[in-house]
């Protein structure tokens, strides 16, 4: 008892020089100041696209904000109702600041969700693949490499052909080609860890099994998923507006950045080059931080590389 | 190395079998099978043939005999749009997309192998630095954006370049090809460069990958120090260690070409089996789009078998590996 106390207290002795690993992980991921920015400018995206309810001049939602007489403006036109269009309107006289702030927060949800979910899936299934081994593995594994046998674009498309259009079905879609990522990775992890002595020393101590699994296994197979997650959740963003380009993912009534830049793709042979260029500049932006940032994670979170 | 090819051959034709289940329950016990092949137009009367030619009458485990007897002979139904064999209307559209597929690798070969030597010679270098910064936009960039900035740019800014459809083609060995005729070529440059562009920072990593791994080898320390000469130590010792990967991605990429062809050739208009696909999709043309699902996993799966034989030629650890059971 009294040694715990004593503990306690020397802990508290030292607090501002002890180097907790979240710490060393921030200092090393700021090396890079890049990744940084990338960091800083992806935080400042959610922002805009989390409140572009108040920080858009318009709700290209509202019928009743938008003017059909301001259709087509070039950028940096003034409105009828005073405001300007930064990066002109549409063919139904949307501003296209709006849209894009919109449109973001759109594309951004869909592939951060359906990111998150095969995370979760394809962690558990990796999980189960690697613990419990023999067969199970084996077929898990068989139903893994003809998924990825496969382009991710074809799985998707043929689905939502067969699906039909619409937000959940586009999620769902965008986690069955994507669950086989995180099963792969945490599987291959999953195997080497549970040969080291903690699992053992667990298996002795004979807790149970999905103790075992998820408070001793699982956070230590965690650091390749995250760095895989974030390629993913970037593959995904850019894997939904192809979809929606192609008129098979998002429905008209949620105009992600996809279904903006197919908008804009008929007015663009009539010289109104900005409806299709600043929602995929937008686009751009979004993958690109996210790809910056998921190279530095993968340079800081891998093992190998003797830091 | 014989038992390496049976046994591959054997897991094919098993994945191959799976694809047919996968596709004929699909079709036939989630969906309604009527629904898939009856047109909008079809009355009663070509709803009961289609129930009597596809059998439905009977038991499911006959259907799928049926089903796999006919798709052993490569009959999928006919497409409602086209009126002809659906199998037949995506081979006639198949020259087109090979063509453009193979203009892609070439132009994805001759520009990322240099490009990703000298990155992965020279890291430090200006150029080294411009070029791994510019790989990262090839993967960053939206594909199919980036086929309309170069739609804006370079045929409707600059006009240098026709903006859509394939131009004149000429015959070769029976088949139409826009490679063999000026304003066909011209016609092919975009798109190619469009569909070559993911792929070629894709293969610009993999060889500075490669290249910054071999330079440091013992058999290279010892080529320059027998006193070789550079050109002969990098283009001959380096880079053909470097080969086997790079060959392995490439064979492994013409089928994700062949994929990604769907969205180069919706925006450039490129009247080859991708665009046929969203087409049919957008029509709603359902045995269409079975039959290409069934000649992509045909494709995928000769794709597949091919790499995996040459490497095991290439490399003889694969197949002394013990298959996984």
């Amino acid at each position: 008892m009294t040694a715990t106390v004593e503990a306690v207290e020397t802990v508290e002795d030292v607090p501002a020089r002890v180097e907790t690993p979240f710490r060393r992980f921030v200092m090393e991921y700021s090396e890079s100041k890049v990744a940084v920015a990338a960091f800083f400018g992806f935080v400042a995206i959610v922002f805009i696209a989390l409140f572009a309810n108040w920080i858009t001049p318009q709700n290209p939602h509202d019928l009743m904000q938008i003017d059909i007489l301001d259709n087509l403006l070039p950028p940096g036109s003034e409105a009828l109702v005073g405001y300007t269009y930064v990066l002109g309107t549409d063919g139904q006289g949307r501003d296209m600041l709006s849209a894009i702030f919109f449109g973001l927060r759109i594309s951004i949800f869909v592939g951060v969700a359906s990111g998150l979910a095969a995370f979760v899936i394809g962690m558990f299934v990796g999980l189960i693949s690697a613990y419990a081994g023999g067969r199970v593995d084996a077929f898990i594994m068989r139903v893994v490499d003809l998924q990825l046998g496969f382009p991710t674009i074809l799985i998707a498309l043929v689905l939502l052909a067969a699906l039909g259009q619409g937000v959940d079905k586009v999620i769902f879609a965008l986690i069955v080609v994507q669950w086989a990522y995180y099963a792969r990775t945490v599987r291959g992890t999953a195997l080497v860890e549970r040969r080291r002595e903690y699992v053992e020393s667990a298996e002795c101590l004979a807790l149970g099994r999905f103790r075992i699994i998820l408070k001793h296994l699982l956070p230590n197979c965690l650091p390749p998923l995250i760095v895989i997650g974030t390629v993913q959740v970037a593959h995904s963003i850019a894997l939904e507006a192809s979809l929606s380009f192609l008129g098979v993912g998002l429905p008209p009534t949620e105009p992600s950045l996809g279904l903006l830049i197919a908008n804009g793709r008929e007015y663009m042979f009539g010289g109104h080059y900005w409806i299709s260029v600043y929602p995929g500049i937008a686009l751009l932006i979004v993958i690109g931080a996210i790809n910056l940032m998921g190279d530095q994670l993968r340079d800081v979170l891998n093992p190998r590389l003797n830091r | 190395m014989t038992a390496f090819i049976i046994r591959r051959l054997m897991q094919s034709v098993i994945v191959i079998w799976v694809m047919t289940l996968i596709v004929f329950f699909g079709v036939n016990v989630i969906g309604d099978p009527v629904e898939m092949y009856a047109s909008d137009l079809c009355n009663q009367a070509c709803r009961q043939r289609i129930v009597e030619s596809l059998g439905l009458d009977r038991p499911i485990f006959e259907q799928y005999l049926v089903f796999l007897g006919s798709a052993l002979k490569g009959e999928l139904g006919n497409s409602f749009r086209l009126g002809v064999p659906s199998l037949e209307a995506i081979m006639a559209r198949l020259p087109a997309t090979i063509e453009l597929a193979i203009f892609a690798m070439l132009l994805t070969v001759t520009v990322g192998i240099p490009l990703g030597m000298w990155a992965g010679l020279r890291p430090k270098s200006i150029a080294g630095r411009l070029i791994m910064g510019g790989s990262i936009l090839g993967f960053s960039l939206p594909s199919f954006w980036v086929g309309l900035m170069l739609i804006l740019i370079f045929a409707l800014q600059l006009g240098w370049l026709p903006t859509t459809g394939r131009g004149d083609t000429r015959e070769f060995l029976g088949l139409e090809f826009s490679f063999l005729t000026v304003d066909g070529f011209r016609h092919m440059i975009l798109p190619g460069v469009n569909l070559s562009l993911f792929f070629m920072a894709l293969l610009i990593r993999l060889v500075r990958a490669g290249v910054r791994e071999v330079l440091f080898v013992d058999y290279i320390k010892f080529a320059h120090a027998k006193g070789l000469h550079w050109h002969r130590v990098i283009f001959v010792h380096l880079l053909k260690n470097i080969m086997i990967p790079v060959i392995t991605v490439l064979g492994l990429e013409f089928g994700g070409l062949l994929a990604f062809a769907v969205i180069t050739e919706t925006i450039f208009a490129w009247p080859g089996m991708g665009k046929l696909l969203i087409d049919s999709i957008n029509l709603l043309d359902r045995p269409l789009i079975v039959a290409y699902l069934m000649l992509i996993v045909f494709f995928f799966i000769v794709i597949n078998l091919t790499v995996d034989i040459t490497y095991s030629f290439l490399d003889p650890r694969v197949r002394l590996q013990r298959a996984p059971s």
